[in-house]
Order: C-alpha cells, then sequence, then structure tokens
C-alpha cells in the first residue's frame, strides 16, 4: 500500500495569517467542502495549504498541472510490466483512498475536459469511478480536494468550466498588506524589517503596473529571493535587480522605470 | 593721417572704399595684439580679395571687424578660408548672402568651437547652396538659391538646438523636400512651415519627450500611483519668458526635450519633474490666495516646494542625489542688497539649505527658518497651510527696502524641475477692479459635429533618407456607403455552381479539433493494438516498439483575416475581352470570398482605400471582425466605388492596427489591388513602393503575414519588390478572379 507518511509535512511552513483565511479553511475542511484558492501568482497559496495540512495533520498530495495533462495522468492507467499490464493508482485515486488533501495546482493550465473527471469526487458522491479499470473508488472520510487558480493571468482559453468552478468554496488571496508582507520577507530571509520594508515598496511600484505592461507584478516569493541574495551579502541593487526586476519582463522601458525605482530608494 | 607702422597695412590692404578709413587704425590694433606678422598679411591679402568681389563696403567691413577674433580663436588658416570661400560665393548668384554669411561666422565660432567644425559648417551651407541654387535649361546656374538668406539668418539659433549633424540632417530634408518650390523653400528655412519645426525637433540634441513618453506614465504610475496626461511644450520658441512645467485639470505639461544637466540625465530630469508634480497631487492642498501679497505667495510656494520634496524623499530617499544637482546652489552674499531686489535669492537659499545638509549659509535668519521647517514637517508631514504661516513670518522678517527694486536678481534661483505652482492657489475674487461685477457672458461656440471620426496620422518612409516622415499621411476613416444587398445576392446565385465546388473544399478544409497522436513513447494513453502487438514482439524474443502510447491534440483554426480593397480609379476600366469592369468583378470576388470565410468561421474583416494627396487617403469600413456576412455588410459591398489613387502605406498600417487587436494564431493581411502604389503628389515612383514595402515590414514583425493578389499583368516590375517572392499572385485572367480568389485564399489558409 502506498506510504502514508511521505505525504505527511513534518516541520511547520511558516504563514502569516493574512485575514481570517485559516479559521474560513478550517471550517471548509471540517465538512469537506472542496476548496479554491484564487490569486496572483507568488502571493502564498502553495504555502497556506502546506500550512493547512501540517495544522490539520493530513498528508498533502499535490499536483502541478499542465496543459499536457490528461484524465489518465490524475486518474491512473495501466502499465506494461512483464507478465502483461500493471494498474497505476494516478495522484488524485491515491488521495482519495488514503484520505489525503489533494491540492491541483494552476489548475487552469489543465485542459477543461481533464479537470471534468474531478466532478463526482467534488459533490455529494465523493466517489472515483475508475472506468478502465472497473472500479468504482469511495472517497476516504478525510479526502478533501483544493484547487488554486490564477485570474491575473488567465486567458481566453484558459478559464474553468462554470460545472467545475460551482463545486468549490473559495478563498480569495491577493499579496499581503505592506506591514504583514514585510515581516514576511524578512522573517523567511532573515533580513533586517527596516531592509525588507524598502523591498516591499519597490514590489508596489511594479504591482502598479499591472495590466500596463505587466502581465503580473513582483510577487511575494521574488521579494524572498531578492531578501535572500542580499543577505547572501550580493549588493543591495544588484539583488533587486536580479531578483526582482529581470524575472518579470523583458520590457526595456519597463525595466528602466523599475531600476529608477530601486535607485530611488537605495539611493 | 595714419602712423608710419598703419600707413605700411594700408598700403597692403587693396581696397579704397571711404567706410574704410575710419576704423582701419582700431583693427590694425585688434590684429596685432591677436594675430602674427604671417596672419595680418593673409588677413589684409583676405581682405584685399573681398574687396575685389564688387559686393560694397559691408562684407569687406565685417571681414575686418570680425575676423581678427575669429581667427585668434580658431587659428589663423581660417582667414584665407573665409576670403575664399566669400569669394567664391560671389562667384554664383548667391552675392545677396554674402553679408549674412560673414555676419553668422562670429556666432557659429563660438558654437562650434574648432577649425575642423567650422570647416563642416561651411561646407554643409555651400553644399546646401549648390544643390538649391536653380538653373535654368540646366547649363548655368543662375537663380539665386531661394532659401540660403533665411538659412544664414537663422544659423545661430540652428546651431544652438542641434549638432552638426542634426543641421545637416535638417537642411538635407529641406533641400529634399521643397527645391522645386521657392516659397515652400523660404518658410522652411526661416523655421515658418510646421514641417520645419517637427524636423528640428526630431533633430535636435537632449532626451526627446516623445521617445520616452511610455516609459514616463509608467513611472508616474508605478512610483506614485497617479495617472494624468501629459502635454509637452517646447521650450525651444520662446526666448524671452521660458515656459515652466505646470498642471490643472487638462494635464501636465512637461518640456518636450531635455538636455543632460549637471550629471542627470535627460530622462532622469523627466522623472524629477514628473515626482515634484506628484508629490504636489498628493500632498498639496489649495489655499485661498487673495489676502496674500506678491512676496508671501512666492516665499509660501518656495516652502511648500521644499515640504512636498522632503515628504518626497522620505519616500524615495535615492531621489535627493538629483534633487541636489539639479537645484541651483546661490552664494550667500552674491546678491547686493543696496542696487538688487534679493527676494528670490533668499527664497533660493532657504530652500537649498532645506534641501542640503552641508549648504554652508551662515545667515541667521535662513538657519532659524530651516529650524523651523523642519519642525514642522516633521510632525506628520505638515500641511500647506503651516507651511504659508511660515512663509509669512520670514517674509515679514527678512523685508528689505530694496525687495521693491525693479532690478530683481534671477541668477542661481530658477530650479527648472519645479512648476509653477498654479494650482496651488484658489482666487475668490477675479481681479482687483470695482466694475469687474459685469461679468463677461458666455459665449456659445457652436460646435459642430465632425462628419465621420478626426483624422489619423501616419509617419511614411522615405527611402531616400531612409527615414520616416513623421504625421505625413492623414487618413479618415469611415464606414462605406450603402446600396441595395439583393445586388450581392444576385452575384452569390450567379456563382451558386462554383459556390457547390467550393463548398466542397470547404468541408475538407473545416477544421478537427481533435487529433488523436499514435506511436508514441509518451502519451496519455496506452494504444491497445500496439501494446499488444510489441507484447508479442518481446515475448517471442523480439524487440519489442517501445512506442506504444497515444495522445490527443488539438487541431483548430485560428486565423483572423483583413482584405484590404484598392479602390482607385484605375478599377473602373473593362479590361481588354472582358465584359465586365475590374470593379465589378473585385465585387464578385469578395462576395464570394466572404462567402467562403463565414462559412470557414475564420475572423474577417474588409475595408477598403483610396487617396487624393497625402493630405487626404480614405479607409472604407466594408465588414468589420464582430459583423456577420449579412444585409448590412452586403449592402455596402453593393456600393462599392473606386475614384482617386493608391497610396497603400497608410491604408496597410491602418488596417493593421484592426488587424493587431485580434487574438489569433496567425494573421494575415490580404490586399487586392490593380496597379503599383501611386499618388498624384508623388513623383518619385519608387518613393511609394519602397513606403509600402515599409510598412509591410512593420506590420510582419508585428505578426502579420500579407499577401497580395494584383490584377496588374505588368506587376511583376516592382511587386517581387514589395511582397518578396512568394508573397502575391497575379492574375492575368482577370475575368477568372472571382473563381480564383476564394481558392487562393483556402489554399494559403490550409
Amino acid at each position: 500500500m502506498t506510504d502514508i507518511e511521505q505525504y505527511k509535512i513534518t516541520e511547520q511552513p511558516f504563514y502569516a495569517e493574512q485575514e481570517d483565511e485559516i479559521a474560513l479553511y478550517e471550517a471548509a475542511y471540517a465538512a469537506r467542502l472542496p476548496v479554491m484558492i484564487k490569486g496572483p501568482t507568488g502571493c502564498g497559496k502553495s504555502r497556506f495549504i502546506e500550512h493547512m495540512a501540517w495544522k490539520l495533520g493530513k498528508p498533502i498530495i499535490t499536483v502541478a498541472c499542465n496543459e499536457d495533462m490528461t484524465a489518465s495522468d490524475l486518474v491512473g492507467r495501466y502499465l506494461l510490466d512483464a507478465n502483461g499490464t500493471r494498474w497505476l493508482d494516478g495522484p488524485l485515486t491515491v488521495a482519495a483512498r488514503i484520505g489525503a488533501i489533494c491540492y491541483l495546482d494552476e489548475i487552469v493550465e489543465a485542459r477543461q475536459d481533464t479537470t471534468v473527471v474531478i466532478h463526482p469526487l467534488t459533490d455529494h458522491r465523493r466517489q472515483l469511478p475508475l472506468d478502465k479499470k472497473g472500479e468504482l473508488v469511495n472517497a476516504h472520510p478525510d479526502f478533501q480536494l483544493v484547487i488554486s487558480y490564477n485570474p491575473g493571468y488567465q486567458s481566453l482559453m484558459k478559464d474553468l468550466k462554470q460545472s467545475t468552478k460551482q463545486r468549490f468554496s473559495a478563498l480569495d488571496f491577493d499579496y499581503p498588506q505592506p506591514q504583514v508582507e514585510t515581516e514576511i520577507v524578512a522573517r523567511e530571509a532573515d533580513i533586517d524589517t527596516d531592509m525588507a520594508e524598502k523591498l516591499v515598496k519597490i514590489a508596489h511600484a511594479a504591482r502598479n503596473l499591472k495590466g500596463h505592461g505587466l502581465d503580473e507584478g513582483i510577487s511575494t516569493r521574488l521579494l524572498v529571493y531578492a531578501a535572500t541574495l542580499i543577505n547572501k551579502g550580493i549588493e543591495t541593487k544588484a539583488a533587486c535587480r536580479m531578483a526582482l526586476v529581470r524575472p518579470i519582463t523583458d520590457d526595456a522601458d519597463i525595466r528602466s522605470t523599475l531600476d529608477h525605482a530601486i535607485d530611488s530608494i537605495f539611493g | 593721417m595714419y602712423t608710419e607702422q598703419i600707413q605700411a597695412y594700408r598700403d597692403k590692404l587693396q581696397c579704397n572704399f571711404p567706410q574704410i578709413e575710419e576704423c582701419f587704425e582700431d583693427y590694425v590694433k585688434d590684429c596685432l595684439r591677436n594675430l602674427s606678422n604671417q596672419g595680418i598679411e593673409h588677413y589684409l591679402s583676405g581682405a584685399s580679395l573681398i574687396c575685389m568681389i564688387g559686393r560694397g563696403w559691408e562684407p569687406v567691413m565685417i571681414y575686418l571687424e570680425e575676423m581678427p577674433a575669429i581667427a585668434h580663436r580658431l587659428g589663423e588658416p581660417v582667414l584665407k578660408m573665409v576670403s575664399q570661400c566669400v569669394w567664391d560665393m560671389s562667384r554664383t548668384p548667391n552675392g545677396n548672402a554674402i553679408p549674412p554669411f560673414m555676419q553668422c561666422l562670429p556666432e557659429a565660432t563660438r558654437r562650434l568651437g574648432t577649425l575642423e567644425q567650422v570647416q563642416r559648417f561651411i561646407a554643409i551651407i555651400f553644399d546646401m547652396m549648390e544643390k538649391t541654387t536653380g538653373s535654368i535649361h540646366g547649363f548655368h546656374t543662375t537663380i539665386p538659391s531661394p532659401g540660403l538668406t533665411e538659412l544664414l539668418n537663422h544659423s545661430p539659433y540652428l546651431l544652438n538646438q542641434l549638432s552638426l549633424e542634426g543641421l545637416k540632417n535638417w537642411i538635407d530634408y529641406g533641400v529634399r523636400n521643397y527645391n522645386n518650390h521657392p516659397e515652400r523653400q523660404q518658410d522652411y528655412f526661416s523655421l515658418q512651415s510646421a514641417d520645419s519645426k517637427a524636423m528640428l525637433q526630431r533633430e535636435r540634441h537632449g532626451t526627446l519627450y516623445m521617445d520616452n513618453e511610455r516609459q514616463l506614465e509608467m513611472y508616474l504610475r508605478s512610483m506614485w500611483e497617479d495617472e494624468a496626461y501629459f502635454v509637452p511644450y517646447s521650450p525651444g520658441f520662446d526666448e524671452l519668458r521660458k515656459p515652466v512645467p505646470y498642471y490643472d485639470h487638462l494635464g501636465i505639461r512637461v518640456p518636450d526635450v531635455y538636455d543632460d544637466f549637471n550629471g542627470v540625465s535627460g530622462l532622469n530630469r523627466y522623472r524629477i519633474t514628473i515626482a515634484h508634480i506628484a508629490a504636489h497631487r498628493k500632498w498639496t492642498t489649495a489655499i485661498i490666495a487673495d489676502n496674500f501679497s506678491p512676496f508671501q505667495r512666492l516665499a509660501i510656494e518656495h516652502l511648500e516646494d521644499s515640504r512636498v520634496e522632503y515628504l518626497m524623499l522620505q519616500a524615495w530617499p535615492g531621489l535627493r542625489k538629483y534633487l541636489l544637482a539639479l537645484h541651483p546652489k546661490p552664494v550667500e552674499g552674491a546678491c547686493d542688497t543696496e542696487k538688487e531686489s534679493c527676494v528670490r535669492h533668499r527664497l533660493a537659499m532657504l530652500s537649498r539649505a532645506i534641501l542640503d545638509k552641508n549648504h554652508g549659509y551662515s545667515n541667521p535668519l535662513i538657519l532659524d527658518f530651516v529650524e523651523r521647517f523642519y519642525q514642522a514637517v516633521e510632525k506628520a508631514g505638515s500641511s500647506t497651510k503651516e507651511m504659508a504661516d511660515i512663509a509669512v513670518l520670514f517674509t515679514a522678517r527678512s523685508r528689505l527696502q530694496s525687495d521693491q527694486s525693479p532690478h530683481i536678481r534671477f541668477e542661481d534661483t530658477m530650479v527648472d524641475y519645479r512648476d509653477d505652482n498654479r494650482h496651488m492657489w484658489m482666487f475668490i475674487e477675479e481681479g482687483d477692479e470695482e466694475e469687474a461685477f459685469d461679468d463677461k457672458r458666455e459665449t456659445d461656440i457652436e460646435e459642430h459635429e465632425l462628419d465621420g471620426l478626426p483624422p489619423r496620422h501616419y509617419a511614411e518612409w522615405d527611402y531616400a533618407t531612409q527615414t520616416h516622415k513623421p504625421d505625413w499621411v492623414s487618413l479618415y476613416e469611415s464606414i462605406h456607403p450603402s446600396a441595395s444587398a439583393a445586388t450581392i445576392d444576385a452575384i452569390l446565385d450567379k456563382h451558386k455552381d462554383l459556390a457547390k465546388q467550393l463548398k466542397r473544399i470547404l468541408d475538407m478544409l473545416k477544421p478537427q479539433q481533435f487529433v488523436r497522436v499514435r506511436y508514441q513513447e509518451e502519451g496519455s494513453e496506452l494504444d491497445l493494438d500496439v501494446a499488444i502487438r510489441s507484447l508479442i514482439d518481446y515475448k517471442c524474443g523480439a524487440q519489442p516498439d517501445p512506442r506504444i502510447n497515444m495522445s490527443h491534440k488539438h487541431d483548430g483554426r485560428d486565423i483572423a483575416v483583413m482584405l484590404l480593397l484598392d479602390l482607385s480609379a484605375s478599377l473602373k476600366d473593362i479590361p481588354p475581352g472582358a465584359t465586365q469592369s475590374i470593379l465589378q468583378l473585385s465585387q464578385e470576388a469578395v462576395s464570394l470570398l466572404a462567402w467562403t470565410i463565414e462559412q470557414l468561421g475564420d475572423k474577417f474583416a474588409i475595408a477598403g482605400f483610396h487617396s487624393d494627396t497625402r493630405h487626404n487617403v480614405r479607409y472604407y469600413h466594408f465588414k468589420g471582425y464582430s459583423e456577420h456576412f449579412d444585409d448590412t455588410v452586403k449592402a455596402r459591398l453593393a456600393a462599392m466605388d473606386a475614384a482617386y489613387s493608391t497610396r497603400m502605406g497608410a491604408a496597410i498600417r491602418h488596417a493593421s492596427h484592426y488587424l493587431e487587436n485580434q487574438s489569433a494564431d496567425k494573421k494575415l493581411m490580404l490586399i487586392l489591388t490593380d496597379g503599383e502604389p501611386a499618388d498624384i503628389d508623388v513623383d518619385d515612383d519608387q518613393y511609394l513602393i519602397s513606403d509600402t514595402k515599409k510598412a509591410l515590414d512593420e506590420i510582419s514583425s508585428n505578426g502579420i503575414a500579407s499577401y497580395c493578389i494584383s490584377l496588374d499583368k505588368k506587376a511583376d516590375d516592382y511587386i517581387q519588390d514589395i511582397f518578396g517572392p512568394g508573397g502575391y499572385s497575379v492574375i492575368d485572367n482577370i475575368e477568372k478572379l472571382p473563381e480564383k480568389l476564394p481558392l487562393l485564399f483556402t489554399a494559403l489558409t490550409s
């Protein structure tokens, strides 16, 4: 049988609560309601789920969705071996069997016809039919489905079906408030608050450009990267350029504007 | 009359104008100070040469007067060079330009500084002179250059604004475009015409606003969370009173060009100006002005400027180095309180002292008020009101008798990134006049409803200079008038056999949304047939094929098409051997094509164009992307008419901006034309051809493919130059067009 322990989180992942999302999530889990986490990239969605899994003491199985993913990647497939074929459970099936939290990261990246397989697990049935194997898996009582979803870069092509959306309760995430974000950056990268505060200010300058040449602003994750580089002794401005500006854009005008913002902050 | 020595020099100058005698002694003394003996020889022989040209005493006098200083600065070879140039110039019909030429030399020397530069300058002037001097029957040059005198008269200003390179470009442009038009040439070189100014702007040194517009908008948005219109103004043409930045409800006015200054780049100067204005917008509240005297207001404005800058530096400390570099540093005691009014000087010192901790001033009043300022702002940033109180106190304490003097010291007091602060004042009374109650009547300006949209301006490519002519073409767009849609239905009916045939082809083209890809080593599913075969191989001991999976992929058609029709007058011709005009045939072809594409479901728009000089390019919508091929569209097609000429570049640029906004994997612009690009205001065939080529290059860099269907049998001469090999088809048998066009389209897009 599958080793449950490997999916458990042993150390507490650091998470700073933004509003009341921890209580909301706990309530949703108590009722085993499927949860959808919305928010821009790098704002702490995955970290939140990890933190909650740790808090609830449940195993978590994460699937990073992509365009090539098919239903059998989630549910399972027959593989060849010396004696013929052998069934291998996919991550979703494993989670349903062992009672884990199944976290489908960036669900919109998967094609719409793929995501339909989660439907029977997300309503009152809580079942997963494996039609190729001729088996009906009844979900473990602890099983919960969580998806994350970034509405920021959704194109017309990449959106969830209404029938999928309406099976979930949803939590809206955004980049944390400046004080909270400062605290997070300072804590994660172990730098002083003053420096973290300045980094957050640069992030805000970039986030103001969202929709005006930038698809997404500088994320909290990138701020932590920058802070980590600074902590390693890299010169501040160089670290900011490397971790904050260069990754997010190739647009020369935006680069120059953000470089100037960095220059204006650090002098 | 002269001393012996001077008489000796006088004898060497072979020139007998009486006007010379009066000043000759002074000139020689000047020479003796500035030139070597050899130089004086050249100087006098040069003057003699100029005397011989027979243009009166004026050129000689200017030469005698100006050359010693010029030669002193540039070296003595310049003496000979200038006299030779004047001699050369006198051998052309441009003798009238000699005095202005001589007069512009001192300024040119001052600006350019070296002999080489001045030589280049003179070469540029002579080049222009040769090109614009007219001749009759191409034989003798007989007509003087119309623009030369104007050019020379304006050269000090031009040299002030342009580098030599820029000057050359500016002159070349004028010569090229107005060589056959004396009045316009004069307008151009006297800086009267609009494109003369536009070209000047483009060639100016410094950082142009236009080049950085997007960045500056981003700057305002990202660092100041603010947005506003920017309106550039030109400080170049206002010599007396330089305009300063300001903002009002219509937008932020900024200069159109900034030179680098004191180590701060032009772009950063823009940023600082915008930062200052943004800080005002964020932190300044307007106060009532009526009860303050002008001096008090001046002081309040200075302190408020300092306050918003203080707050700005709290947020963005890195800006301080730029402010320090840009803010003038008035020297303490430089202003003489006996002779001039030191109001501005004092305030500038105060402002500097607030900004710069190392100001080094010792004036106790200034120091006291710097202290007061900081006490105020360190409490939560203070307010405009509080600044007003401090400023009133400062004005009262620092008042001097001489403040009223008309001689105000301006030196080192102009902070050029600051705006004029008009936004911080509210006036209760409009003016002081008692009789002003008779308020001006509201005048109703009748606003005329415009027919159609305002013109769009497009640049045009000039292959001769390899530059774009800015805003050269005006394009008016409108919806094409309508006629009866039944005409088009009749056409479709007429070709129903063809339509049936097309339908068969289309069915094969219809997109298959989901395709299975077999024989994959890695795939989404096991392909059982192959898998079993492999397993058999495996069991038999043979090498099994590992490609036993299959996967699926989408195979959709995602194309946006723009059909651009040339509606020039030649379409009305009936080609030899045909019974219908090209226009009618095009109409049929377009109807069929539209029907075809509608069947396929691709995104599709139709537009037509023709032109009547660069000032009037017409662009007509037949069908938009959101419209279906229904009766409205058919009615417009039915009314299709032809007139004027074919200025293709602007139409392509305009059509491409619609196509760019479509989201599709492939974008295709189909151009249906019956001849080469041409217009009545263009003599050079190659010009519009190269512009069209350039326009296509531009759109192809935006991911738009282009394809031309030409009905011109002689198109081979030029069409490949424009559309490149494989980018066009020439349809010889025009009667076949209705049949060919849809087939061509399907072949292109399948």
